[in-house]
C-alpha cells in the first residue's frame, strides 16, 4: 500500500474573536493517496475549507492550529516561513473558487505563469515561457502561443479557471487542493473543468483534495468522500458507499436534500401531473371567482389578464450614452397562480428580465404587461399602485435586508410605503407572515445580522408577501444557500405558493430547483429565448441542442448514473461538433 | 483505510436549517447594530480616555467662567476685566499654592489668563461643533443627492464640489470668515460660514458610499416596492452610511479647531474683545521668548482637544467598521495608537499564524449570529457604476 501523500492528523483550529474563541475544527483526520481524489463535503460552517487550508498555512492570524499535517511525512505546521514558501506552489498547490480574483488583473497571463515557474526554479527566461505555453495547451486553451500575451479579463470564466489550474500544475505538485473549483462557474463549464481535472489527475498521478458542497461534483470526481459537520468528520468512505449507502443520518439527510433533476419516466412525475390537473382546474375556478369580484369596467366576460406578459421585449444597459442590448425579442406569459422558471447561464440576461419587471431597468422596446397594464408607460402614481402587486425575493441573503432595520420593520415596510394599516395591524400582519415562514414571532425585534442565510431568505419571502401580491419575482432565491437550507426554503416556497396562489417568475441557473417548482420553463441564452414550454416538455423532452447540453451537464449525486451521463454528454457534444 | 469516527451526540445530527432554527429559539443575548458598535467603542482604550479628557475640558471651560465668560462660574474673574499685573504675570499654580490668584498667569494688561484660556476654549469648541455641523449637513445633502440621482444632478453638484476644492481652503475660509464678521450671531455665524468651505470631503465620501449602497439588494427591493426616493435616502441609505458620516464629522471637528486657530492667527477669525485659542496665540506670539506661558497654555489646550477628538474618531471608525482592523483579543493600546508599535508585515503574519495562539488584527469568523454587516469602507470612491 503506497504511503499517503497528504495526511491530516487530529487537526483542531480555533479562531479568537470579539466574543471569545470559536472552535471551527474539532479533531479531524483523513488522508489523500497519490492519484486519488478525496472530496471533503459539508455545509457552510462545517470547517471543510479551514481544515484543508491548514496544509497551505493560509489561515488568518487569529487562528490557532493544533495537530499534524503531513505532506509526504513532513509536518507542514512545524515549518518555517521560508520552507512553507518553497512548499506552496511546488509540492502543494491550490485552485480557488473565484477565477477572477485568483489571477492578478494587471499582469499578463504569461508573466504570472512564468513567475510561478521561476520562483520554484523549474525553468527560466524563454525556456519558462515555452513551458508556460505548453501548460496552457495542456489545460485546453486554444492558440496558447498568442493568447498567453493577454490579460486575465480577456478570457472567459472557464478559461480563467483553466489558467489557474495551469498555474497549479506548473511545478508538478504532489497534491492539489481545489476549494470549490467549479462553484462560480456555469454547469456546462463546470463539466468541462471537471473533465480537465480528471484527465490531469490520471496523467500526473497527483492527489486531489476537492472541497465542495455539490454532491453531483462529488459523484463525478471523487474516489473517497469525507463528510464534515460542525468541525467534525461524521463519515468517510469510498464514494459509492457514501452516496449509495450512507450510514450516518446526517449524510442521508444531506443527500435527501439535493434537488433532483428527474428524468422521463420518474414515478414521482406521474403523481405530480395528476395533482397538477386537479390544481389547474381549481385555479381556473378560483380565477373565475376572483375575476368577477375585481372585474374592471370592461365587463365580467373579459378573460382574467395574465399576471405577467412580455411582448417583444428588448432590454439594454446604457453606459455613457451607449446602449448595449442584452435581451432581444422576449415573449412569454405567466398566468395567475403559475410559476415560470427562467433558466440560463450567466450572461443570458435572465436577471435583467427580473430587473425590468421590478421597474429597476427601463424597457427599451416592447410591452411588459402586469395584470394587463403596460407598466413602463403608466404614470408614476398608477405605477406605484401596480407595484403593490409585485413582491420580490433576491439572491443574496446578506444584502437583501437592510442591516439597520429590525425584522418587524423590514416585513411591514411595503405597508408603510403604500400607507396601509396602522401600527397594530401592521405588526399583526408581520406576526402572521412570520408564522407562515415558520419563524418565531420573537424575531420581530431582532436584526438581520443575527439570522442565518436561510432564515434571512425566509424573511425576504415574508416581506415579498406582505401586500398579498399577485406576482412574485424570485431572482435566484436559493443559490446562495446550503443544500439542506435550500431544500427547506424551497419546500416552504411551494407551500406558500399553494396557499397564497401568487404567480411567480423564478429566475435560476439550477435546473433541478426549477424542476421541483415550476409549471413552465423558459430557457435563455445570450439574451434570446432558446426554448419555452411546460416543465415536462423542456426538461425531459428538450428539442434544442443548447437545452440538451444544459441538461446533460448537470451532475447527479450517484457515481454510476453520473458516469453514464458523462459518456452521454460526451457523445452529445461530439455529435454537435 | 479505516478511520475511527468520533461519536456524535444525537442533537448534532440535524440539517443546517433545523440547527439554525434551534439556535434562534434558544434565546441568546441579542445585540443590535448600535449595541455592537458601543461595545467595540468602549473596548478602544485611547478613544475612551480621550472622551473623558474632552468631557473634562468642556466641563472645565463652561463651569469655570460660565456661558457668558463674565465670572459667573466657580472662577470669579472675567476674561475681559483688566487688573494689576502681579509678578510680571507669571502663573501662580507652580508657586506652592494649589492654584493661586492667577493659575495661568496674566497677560500684559493684567487680564486673568486662566479665564481667557477658558473663554478661548469655549469659543474654539463652539466653532468646531458649528463647522462640523454645517459642513456635515451640507456635505451629506450634496453627496446623497448626487449619489442617488446620478445624471445631470450629480454632474452639477460634483462640479460645484470640484470648484470649492480647487480654491485653497484657507483663502475661502478667510473670505467667509471676514464676511461673517459683519453678520449678527458672533462666533456661531463664523462657524457656519467656515462650514461652507469644508463640506467637500464629506460630500465626496457620502456620494461614494451612496453609490455602493445603490447597488445593494435591499435598496433595489425598496425601489421595487415603490418607495419614494426621499424614504430610500433617509431610511435606508443614510443610516447605513452613518459610519462614514460620524467618523468624518469627528475629523471635521479636529480640522475646524485648527482652521479656526489659523484664521484667528491671520486675523480673520474671532475678533477682539472676544477671544479664542487661536487668537490668544496670535496676540501673544511676540511674548513667546519672554513670557512663554501665554503661548503654552492655549497651545496645550489646542493639542489636547484636537488629539482627543482624533482618537475618538479613530475609535468610532474601528467600532463601526470592525473589518477594517483589529478586534478580539488584541485591542489597540496607546503605543499602537501613536504608531510606535508597528503592525507585523504580511510575511511575518504568514509565518506566525500557524504557531501563534493569540488572536490578531483580522476578525475572520465571528460567532454565528454575530456577523456584522456594517458599512464597508473598502469601496473605491471613484468606482464608476454602470448606468442603469
Amino acid at each position: 500500500m503506497p504511503a499517503p501523500v497528504l495526511s491530516y492528523k487530529d487537526i483542531r483550529v480555533s479562531f479568537a474573536t470579539e466574543f471569545g474563541d470559536v472552535d471551527a475544527v474539532k479533531g479531524v483526520s483523513f488522508e489523500v493517496m497519490p492519484g486519488e481524489v478525496v472530496a471533503v463535503v459539508g455545509e457552510s460552517g462545517s470547517g471543510k475549507s479551514v481544515t484543508s487550508s491548514t496544509a497551505m498555512g493560509l489561515l488568518p492570524e487569529n487562528a490557532s492550529v493544533e495537530g499534524e499535517v503531513l505532506l509526504e511525512g513532513r509536518n507542514v505546521l512545524k515549518m518555517s516561513t521560508a520552507e512553507l514558501r518553497r512548499l506552496r506552489g511546488s509540492d502543494i498547490s491550490m485552485v480557488f473558487q473565484e477565477p477572477m480574483t485568483a489571477l492578478n488583473p494587471v499582469l499578463r497571463v504569461s508573466d504570472q505563469l512564468v513567475e510561478a515557474l521561476q520562483v520554484h526554479e523549474v525553468a527560466f527566461g524563454s525556456e519558462a515561457l515555452e513551458k508556460a505555453i505548453e501548460l496552457l495547451e495542456r489545460v485546453g486553451i486554444p492558440e496558447a502561443r498568442t493568447k498567453i500575451r493577454q490579460y486575465p479579463h480577456q478570457f472567459s470564466g472557464g478559461q480563467r479557471q483553466r489558467i489557474v489550474i495551469a498555474m497549479a500544475i506548473a511545478c508538478g505538485p504532489k497534491v492539489i487542493i481545489a476549494d470549490e473549483p467549479t462553484t462560480a462557474l456555469d454547469v456546462t463549464v463546470q463539466a468541462e473543468i471537471l473533465d480537465l481535472l480528471r484527465e490531469l489527475k490520471q496523467e500526473l498521478n497527483t492527489g486531489i483534495l476537492l472541497i465542495t458542497h455539490n454532491m453531483g461534483v462529488v459523484a463525478d470526481m471523487a474516489d473517497r468522500v469525507v463528510v464534515m459537520l460542525n468541525g467534525e468528520v461524521v463519515e468517510t468512505g469510498p464514494v459509492a458507499k457514501i452516496l449509495g449507502h450512507p450510514e450516518h443520518p446526517y449524510t442521508r439527510r444531506l443527500l435527501a436534500a439535493m434537488p433532483l433533476l428527474r428524468e422521463a419516466g420518474d414515478p414521482s412525475l406521474e403523481l405530480e401531473q395528476e395533482q397538477e390537473r386537479v390544481s389547474v382546474s381549481e385555479r381556473a375556478a378560483s380565477e373565475a371567482r376572483h375575476g368577477t369580484a375585481t372585474g374592471k369596467g370592461s365587463g365580467a366576460a373579459s378573460p382574467v389578464p395574465a399576471a405577467l406578459e412580455a411582448k417583444d421585449v428588448a432590454l439594454e444597459y446604457k453606459f455613457r450614452r451607449k446602449a448595449t442590448r442584452v435581451v432581444h425579442d422576449l415573449n412569454f406569459i405567466v398566468q395567475p397562480g403559475e410559476i415560470m422558471g427562467l433558466v440560463g447561464e450567466s450572461g443570458s440576461g435572465k436577471s435583467t428580465v427580473a430587473k425590468a419587471v421590478l421597474g429597476l431597468l427601463d424597457v427599451a422596446e416592447g410591452e411588459l404587461r402586469v395584470r394587463g397594464e403596460n407598466m413602463p408607460t403608466l404614470p408614476s402614481k398608477q405605477k406605484k399602485a401596480l407595484k403593490r402587486e409585485i413582491g420580490v425575493v433576491f439572491q443574496d441573503p446578506a444584502a437583501s435586508l437592510d442591516p439597520r432595520f429590525p425584522i418587524g420593520d423590514i416585513i411591514t415596510e411595503p405597508m408603510v410605503v403604500h400607507k396601509e394599516g396602522d401600527k397594530n395591524s401592521r405588526m399583526a400582519r408581520a406576526r402572521e407572515l412570520l408564522d407562515a415562514v415558520r419563524l418565531p414571532s420573537s424575531v420581530l425585534n431582532r436584526y438581520p445580522h443575527e439570522l442565518s442565510g436561510g432564515q434571512r431568505q425566509r424573511i425576504s419571502i415574508a416581506r415579498a408577501l406582505t401586500l398579498n401580491p399577485t406576482l412574485l419575482i424570485a431572482d435566484e432565491p436559493t443559490s446562495a444557500l446550503d443544500v439542506s437550507v435550500q431544500a427547506a426554503v424551497l419546500e416552504l416556497f411551494s407551500e406558500l405558493q399553494q396557499h397564497y396562489g401568487f404567480a411567480c417568475l423564478f429566475v435560476s441557473h439550477d435546473l433541478a430547483v426549477v424542476d421541483s417548482l415550476a409549471h413552465k420553463v423558459l430557457v435563455m441564452q445570450n439574451g434570446r429565448t432558446v426554448e419555452q414550454g411546460t416543465t415536462d416538455q423542456v426538461l425531459r423532452h428538450a428539442k434544442e441542442s443548447y437545452t440538451q447540453q444544459l441538461l446533460a451537464a448537470a451532475p447527479v449525486p450517484n457515481p454510476e448514473v453520473q458516469a453514464r451521463r458523462r459518456t452521454e454528454r460526451q457523445r452529445l457534444l461530439a455529435a454537435l461538433g | 483505510m479505516s478511520q475511527s469516527t468520533p461519536p456524535i451526540p444525537p442533537e448534532d445530527v440535524r440539517s443546517a436549517a433545523e440547527a439554525e432554527d434551534a439556535k434562534l429559539a434558544s434565546a441568546q443575548r441579542s445585540y443590535s447594530q448600535g449595541q455592537l458598535v458601543r461595545r467595540r467603542f468602549f473596548a478602544h482604550k485611547p478613544a475612551v480616555v480621550s472622551m473623558v479628557v474632552l468631557a473634562f475640558i468642556i466641563l472645565l471651560s463652561i463651569t469655570s467662567i460660565g456661558f457668558s465668560g463674565q465670572g459667573t462660574g466657580w472662577w470669579s474673574k472675567s476674561f475681559l476685566s483688566t487688573g494689576l499685573t502681579v509678578d510680571g504675570g507669571r502663573p501662580t499654580m507652580f508657586n506652592g499654592a494649589f492654584l493661586g490668584e492667577h493659575p495661568f498667569g496674566q497677560d500684559s494688561i493684567g487680564r486673568d489668563y486662566f479665564a481667557m484660556v477658558m473663554r478661548g476654549t469655549q469659543q474654539s469648541l463652539l466653532v468646531a461643533i458649528g463647522v462640523a455641523l454645517s459642513s456635515t449637513v451640507l456635505g451629506v445633502l450634496v453627496g446623497a443627492l448626487a449619489g442617488y440621482f446620478r445624471g445631470w444632478i450629480e454632474a452639477v453638484l460634483m462640479r460645484i464640489t470640484d470648484v470649492v476644492i480647487v480654491v485653497p481652503l484657507l483663502a475661502l475660509a478667510a473670505v467667509f470668515g471676514a464676511y461673517a464678521q459683519g453678520l449678527p450671531g458672533g462666533t456661531l455665524t463664523l462657524a457656519l460660514a467656515i462650514g461652507l468651505a469644508t463640506w467637500t470631503g464629506t460630500a465626496r465620501l457620502v456620494r461614494a458610499e451612496i453609490l455602493s449602497l445603490r447597488e445593494k439588494e435591499y435598496v433595489s427591493a425598496a425601489v421595487a416596492m415603490g418607495a419614494h426616493p426621499a424614504r430610500i435616502i433617509l431610511k435606508h441609505m443614510l443610516p447605513n452610511s452613518i459610519g462614514v458620516i460620524v467618523v468624518n464629522a469627528t475629523f471635521a471637528i479636529a480640522t475646524a479647531i485648527l482652521l479656526e486657530t489659523t484664521l484667528s492667527y491671520l486675523g480673520f477669525g474671532v475678533q477682539a474683545p472676544e477671544t479664542s485659542l487661536g487668537a490668544l496665540i496670535q496676540n501673544n506670539q511676540n511674548a513667546f521668548t519672554t513670557r512663554p506661558w501665554l503661548f503654552w497654555f492655549p497651545g496645550l489646550f489646542i493639542i489636547a482637544i484636537a488629539l482627543s477628538v482624533n482618537f475618538i474618531g479613530d475609535g468610532l471608525r474601528d467600532a463601526i467598521d470592525p473589518r477594517q482592523k483589529r478586534s478580539g483579543a488584541s485591542r489597540p493600546g496607546w503605543r499602537t495608537a501613536f504608531g510606535l508599535l508597528g503592525r507585523s508585515t504580511a510575511e511575518e503574519r504568514a509565518g506566525k499564524q500557524v504557531s501563534e495562539l493569540s488572536g490578531g488584527p483580522t476578525q475572520m469568523q465571528p460567532p454565528a449570529g454575530m456577523t456584522d454587516h456594517g458599512p464597508d469602507f473598502g469601496h473605491d470612491p471613484t468606482d464608476e457604476k454602470r448606468d442603469s
